[in-house]
């Protein structure tokens, strides 16, 4: 695959493959969407540490907790819409509560799911996998930052909810790049004039609305904060006490994603103006990705705009 | 170890005592279904499972998942009872802090091997530790309790499949069949039936057995034993409260006020050596 023609999920189907080389105790679980989820070559490659429970997301949690209390690294992904909606409650019982190191890896995220509308475009998934006291919660950008978010997360010991789009992503980060750690962001542009807290498909629009901004004399310092849960607090602070402004950027609804999560780290320590821009109190629809993405207003025109208004209310 | 038949209805006695003073000093906990499950308890405990309770986390040991986790006060008797954890423990069941949560929790108690709480969710856990235990080449078994009431949960019959699919003959459920659950009998509220020919349908080995009676339970697990290929099922009838004459014959199952004129009730009969 060239560059900018790979999505975060063909990255988890990669380095399922990689770890699986390394690691004899790494076993996945399928609900009967391998193909989409990427993990069918996995399958393919380790048919005994590959485990299809059919068309049945609470069994998949269970089965992968029982997996995982046995010590093995369990990964079991599906749709985010079903996996976690219908396993929400196994999830919380079997996974989180007793907290076991089970990997929850959700695809197809986000209205760039396109034509399949409302249904298969889940948007409210880091709201629910964010309330967790112990769950780690991670939206990689792009195949690299997927990559290695992916095997980090193999080293964990506690639950993790990787989330992950069907779309191809651009590239924001280069091949091997390793830096990311569960709890950490990456400032991918220095600003002195509003910070743009942002993850997933967002950290692209967020890059190109620094451009813009940058021609306003506007300088926007843009951090993936691709660890949601636990927030990368220190960096994020740090950035709002120079700017004294913020703007969360998220493929998410606006309740209970990484704008909300932002809005309560700030307000807490630091208090300055916060604008989201995310889905506002609608569900999905049928569409192609990018109009979609123009539609819901996850652009980066949308990203410029809540930056203007922050600035002129910003903390001096 | 090999206690002889009554020394395993002292056994049960002695485990009924404990839970009637555990719920008595919480002041709180599932007394009724809690007492139904204790000689099937006393039975896999001393009779069946291969267990280490100096070493509570032994690779090889047989695992045992309390789906209806409202009667772990059993569980926690019978575990106390073993030497996984001082009997002290017993006294501080539900209270902040406790080794002994509400509901079973595996990270808390030595000896429970998996989390309970939300019905309908044992077998699923019991399958993913079958799958992995298959390919460890291990030879332990895997024995699941559930209520019967919790069958109504879609989960189970998912998780039913998933056994039987995979041919999971190390997996034994064994259902605890009172023929109540919360607001009355099964058969009114939710009809399980039938039981047996559901089961087998699924794919499964069923025998039906006394759930107090040890030479019944024995037969049981004898005749499954010889069952290849396919998951087990014990279908064992059971009383509601069994052991306290006034809570086996409760309308509302068992779910009056804990008092201490109750409590002390319970434990006489109990010390006069019912069964």
């Amino acid at each position: 695959m060239a560059a900018g023609e790979r999505s975060t999920r063909d990255a988890f189907g990669q380095a399922l493959l990689e770890l699986a080389d390394i690691d004899e105790e790494l076993v996945v679980v399928d609900g009967d969407v391998g193909s989409s989820t990427r993990v069918s070559r996995f399958a393919g490659r380790f048919p005994d540490r590959f485990f299809s429970v059919g068309m049945a997301e609470q069994d998949m949690i269970l089965t992968a907790a029982g997996l995982a209390l046995c010590g093995l690294n369990v990964y079991v992904s599906s749709f985010a819409s079903f996996l976690v909606g219908r396993g929400y409650e196994q999830i919380r019982s079997a996974v989180a509560i007793p907290s076991l190191p089970v990997k929850i890896v959700g695809s197809h995220c986000g209205v760039t799911v396109g034509e399949d509308g409302a249904s298969h475009q889940m948007l409210e998934d880091l709201a629910l996998m964010r309330v967790f006291p112990n769950m780690t919660v991670l939206v990689p950008a792009d195949y690299a930052s997927a990559l290695s978010l992916v095997k980090k997360s193999s080293e964990m010991a506690s639950p993790v909810y990787i989330r992950l789009g069907r779309a191809p992503s651009p590239d924001i980060y280069g091949d091997g790049d390793d830096g990311f750690v569960p709890g950490g962001g990456r400032v991918l542009r220095e600003g002195a004039d509003v910070t743009v807290c942002c993850c997933g498909i967002m950290v692209f629009e967020a890059l190109r609305a620094a451009d813009i901004l940058a021609r306003q004399n506007i300088s926007a310092e843009v951090i993936d904060c691709y660890s949601v849960s636990p927030l990368p607090a220190q960096q994020i602070l740090e950035s709002v006490h120079r700017t004294g402004c913020c703007v969360a950027a998220e493929e998410h609804f606006a309740r209970g994603g990484l704008g909300e999560a932002v809005a309560s780290l700030v307000s807490g320590a630091y208090p300055v103006p916060v604008k989201q821009v995310a889905v506002f109190d609608r569900f999905g629809q049928s569409g192609s990705p990018a109009e979609l993405q123009e539609y819901y207003g996850l652009t980066a025109s949308q990203i410029v705009s809540a930056a203007v208004q922050v600035w002129t209310m910003r903390r001096r | 170890m090999t206690p002889e038949l009554h020394d395993l209805a002292e056994l049960a006695s002695a485990v009924r005592r404990d839970i009637v003073r555990m719920i008595g000093v919480a002041r709180s906990g599932h007394l009724a279904s809690s007492l139904s499950i204790v000689d099937i308890l006393v039975w896999l405990y001393w009779e069946v499972l291969s267990l280490r309770p100096e070493e509570p986390a032994w690779e090889d040991r047989d695992r045992f998942v309390l789906g209806k986790g409202h009667g772990c006060p059993a569980l926690y008797s019978v575990l106390a009872n073993r030497n996984f954890f001082p009997r002290e423990e017993l006294w501080s069941y539900r209270r902040l802090g406790a080794m002994l949560q509400g509901f079973p929790e595996v990270r808390r108690t030595p000896g429970v091997d998996a989390p309970g709480g939300s019905l309908g969710q044992g077998l699923g856990l019991a399958n993913g530790i079958s799958l992995a235990l298959r390919g460890k080449s291990s030879s332990s078994r895997i024995f699941c309790l559930v209520g019967d009431g919790e069958l109504q949960e879609g989960i189970f019959w998912e998780s039913a499949m998933t056994s039987a699919h995979y041919g999971l003959e190390n997996v034994t459920l064994i259902i605890d069949r009172d023929m109540r659950q919360m607001e009355g009998s099964t058969e009114t509220i939710m009809s399980i039936e039938p039981l047996r020919d559901k089961l087998s349908a699924f794919g499964w080995n069923v025998r039906e057995c006394d759930g107090h009676d040890f030479d019944s339970l024995r037969q049981a697990f004898a005749a499954l034993g010889k069952s290849g290929g396919k998951p087990g099922c014990i279908v064992a009838l059971t009383r509601l409260g069994k052991g306290i004459s006034f809570l086996e014959n409760d309308p509302s199952g068992g779910r009056m006020v804990l008092g201490r004129d109750f409590m002390e009730k319970a434990l006489r009969e109990l010390e006069k050596g019912g069964d």
